[in-house]
């Protein structure tokens, strides 16, 4: 087993094409962000759901599309860093 | 003890995510019998129709906007929590139809949860029940009756008879229940509804080893960041030129049709100023403004086919990142889209932008998009400056449509940057499933576009005609009897003193003229430089004559400047109408109208002034 893919990582820096699930969602200071977050949690980005990133925009990695359960949703990274999330071995 | 009281319902509520098939379903329902309008005082869509139940009781529907949520985030998202919470003046539903996407359930459940949390009387829709079957996805009805509480029922709004559940559920009373109020939930709350939902999941749905929605692998093409752009660029060649091709000739249908009606007025009637205004003014211009609806619904048709497969939003993901170069993002995609058939449902179809900055951008840089109405015009002036050169005809076409792009881009820059406003807008948009688009709301939602426009043609264009005929007939008082009986007329006049605005940038009087209701509606510049030019005959033949006279008697530098100044220039006053509606601002429609018009006139003066320079060398 990886021992580095036993460490959570913010959802912005998972690799494409590659399984992960969800460990947390961390709870933005500012008002607007939590709004933001709490629609995320209401969407399925809830602990134990299992996400992937199936495309990216280029360059620099922006919006992603992050598949979750059966539906596809394109986020921007800043909003997907505040989901943590463990490779899937 | 208080005994329990039933009802028939009478007025019934749609509820339900984005994209889980409740507007197919409500066209099912309601068909024909439905209506479109705004919720009071905001500018959010409000559909309502009746249904007949399977015993023909009338009931009366609501289509509540789409949501993901009570806690919104959107205009959409906080009427619906408001109806539905009794906050708003509509009347509470005696029933809420909660529909799901049965494909999807995972997402919906959640929002079937808080729903029920409010105490109205209550129905479960699972809706695409055909697909969900296709994938292999069992769902047991019962079970799930049994753990939500509520009544299950199972629809697929793309059959004719794929709501007769719903509609015979309809036909037993329901318990009047006292609703329970809302209030917003904290994290932890939706945590534990979210636990709930897993949980009545995975009692009661059952779902293949392997995924069998073909979307993931399908999006791994139309998703690719190379081949992601090619198909994309294709799609819009294949669009524009089916809108060129296709509609172009229905357009010489309509055209013919027009010129055969106006042929028959001059053999039965009577000479005189009624035959003139019936001939020249209504049939004449009403019939070369129609003649267009075709191009704009085949537009229309393709945007609204691609948006009902799932490809606008990835479209609108692909081209998030250059847009943002911009100051824009993806969302602002299909609006502008919209705005190349006709900038009115553009500009209302910003409303799907959630960052006002976004969205008030997206609104002023719409008009600047060619909408179908400056087809004509383009296609006249450019078969006068390149006759029988179809070639070079079709590059400057796509030049003039490249250059309202650019400039669009350029505006829309120019606001990011004054504006110093730095920071990104949240994008959160579904890519939903793909599927093949339900040929009812296609018709349905082709039908409520192709009536914004017959609208317009009906008031604004034929008011604008008839004044324009009347100008051009009515001598003016202080005529002479010289000069042609244009010059002679109230119009003449009029054309006259404009000439000290627009001879700087090369437009005569007779384009002065046509320019005056052109203003208000560039679909009547055709016919205006028709009335002015005196040139009599069925639509067909007057752009023939006029592209001759135009072609031979305005100099190069004066047909240049025209063209560009139809690509900036305001030149709807329905457009105007909507982006005060849209934005509640007088301020922000003359601000439009303002910077269009000195974009207009500068890029004008500067075409006509250098091309002098230039050919008269």
């Amino acid at each position: 087993m990886n021992g580095s893919s036993a460490h959570p990582v913010p959802l912005d820096q998972l690799p494409e094409e590659c399984w992960a699930s969800v460990v947390d969602v961390l709870v933005p200071i500012n008002n607007r962000d939590r709004g933001l977050v709490l629609r995320l949690v209401e969407l399925g980005f809830v602990p134990g759901e299992r996400v992937c990133v199936v495309a990216v925009g280029r360059p620099g990695r922006e919006p992603l599309a992050v598949r979750v359960g059966h539906t596809t949703f394109a986020l921007r990274r800043h909003e997907a860093s505040f989901i943590r999330v463990i490779l899937q071995p | 003890m208080a005994v329990a009281t039933f009802a028939l319902p009478a007025r019934i509520a749609l509820l339900g995510n984005p994209n889980c098939g409740k507007t197919a379903l409500f066209n099912l329902l309601t068909g024909s019998r439905q209506k479109v309008a705004n919720y009071a005082g905001v500018t959010v869509e409000r559909k309502e129709g009746t249904l007949h139940t399977a015993e023909g009781r009338r009931v009366f529907v609501l289509d509540l906007p789409g949501a993901y949520s009570l806690n919104a985030l959107s205009h959409d998202e906080a009427m619906t929590r408001d109806v539905i919470t009794g906050q708003s003046s509509e009347a509470l539903p005696d029933l809420l139809v909660c529909v799901t996407d049965a494909t999807n359930l995972r997402l919906h459940l959640r929002m079937v949860l808080e729903a029920r949390q409010l105490g109205l009387p209550m129905v479960v829709v699972l809706n695409k029940m055909d697909r969900a079957r296709k994938f292999g996805i069992a769902i047991d009805e019962e079970g799930l009756s049994n753990a939500l509480g509520v009544p299950v029922l199972s629809t697929v709004s793309v059959h004719a008879h794929g709501a007769d559940a719903l509609r015979a559920f309809l036909d037993r009373p329901v318990e009047a229940t006292i609703p329970v109020p809302w209030s917003a939930p904290k994290l932890e709350q939706v945590l534990a509804t979210q636990q709930e939902a897993q949980r009545i999941y995975q009692q009661t749905v059952t779902e293949p080893a392997v995924d069998k929605d073909p979307s993931d692998r399908i999006d791994r093409v139309l998703m690719h960041p190379f081949w992601g752009f090619v198909i994309l660029a294709l799609v819009l060649f294949t669009t524009f030129v089916a809108v060129f091709t296709l509609g172009g000739r229905l357009t010489d249908f309509i055209e013919t049709g027009t010129g055969a009606l106006g042929g028959l007025l001059m053999d039965h009637m009577a000479e005189g100023p009624l035959r003139g205004l019936l001939v020249e003014g209504v049939i004449g211009g009403v019939g070369s403004v129609l003649a267009f609806l075709p191009q704009i619904l085949i537009l229309f048709l393709f945007i609204l086919a691609l948006e009902a497969s799932g490809y606008l939003p990835r479209a609108a993901f692909l081209l998030d990142r250059p847009m943002s170069k911009a100051g824009l993002s993806g969302r602002s995609f299909i609006p502008l889209l919209s705005s190349f058939a006709c900038a009115i449902p553009g500009i209302m179809a910003t409303r799907t932008i959630v960052n006002w900055r976004d969205r008030l951008t997206t609104i002023l840089i719409a008009p600047l998009m060619a909408c179908s109405a400056r087809i004509p015009v383009y296609t006249l002036l450019i078969a006068a400056l390149f006759p029988d050169q179809p070639v070079s005809g079709a590059l400057v076409m796509v030049g003039l449509y490249t250059l309202g792009i650019v400039a669009a881009m350029a505006v829309a820059w120019v606001i990011k940057r004054s504006s110093g406003d730095r920071s990104r807008s949240p994008l959160l948009m579904e890519l939903p499933a793909y599927q093949w688009p339900d040929l009812r709301s296609l018709v349905i939602g082709l039908y409520e576009r192709a009536m914004i426009f017959i609208r317009r043609v009906g008031t604004v264009i034929l008011a604008l005609t008839i004044v324009m005929w009347a100008l051009c007939t009515i001598p003016s008082p202080r005529s002479t009897t010289e000069g042609t009986p244009i010059a002679r007329s109230l119009a003449g006049e009029v054309g006259h003193a404009l000439q000290h605005v627009f001879a700087p940038i090369g437009f005569n009087a007779e384009i002065s003229i046509a320019l005056v209701p052109g203003m208000a509606a560039r679909e009547v510049v055709v016919s205006s430089l028709g009335t002015v030019y005196a040139i009599n005959g069925d639509p067909g033949d007057v752009e023939n004559r006029l592209r001759e006279r135009i072609a031979t008697e305005w100099s190069l530098a004066t047909k240049l400047s025209l063209l560009l100044w139809l690509v900036f220039a305001p030149q709807c006053l329905s457009t105007f109408v909507a982006v005060k509606r849209e934005t509640g601002s007088w301020r922000t429609m003359w601000i439009m109208g303002g910077y269009l018009f000195g974009l207009a006139y500068l890029a004008s003066l500067i075409t006509y002034q250098l091309t002098t320079a230039i050919t008269s060398l």
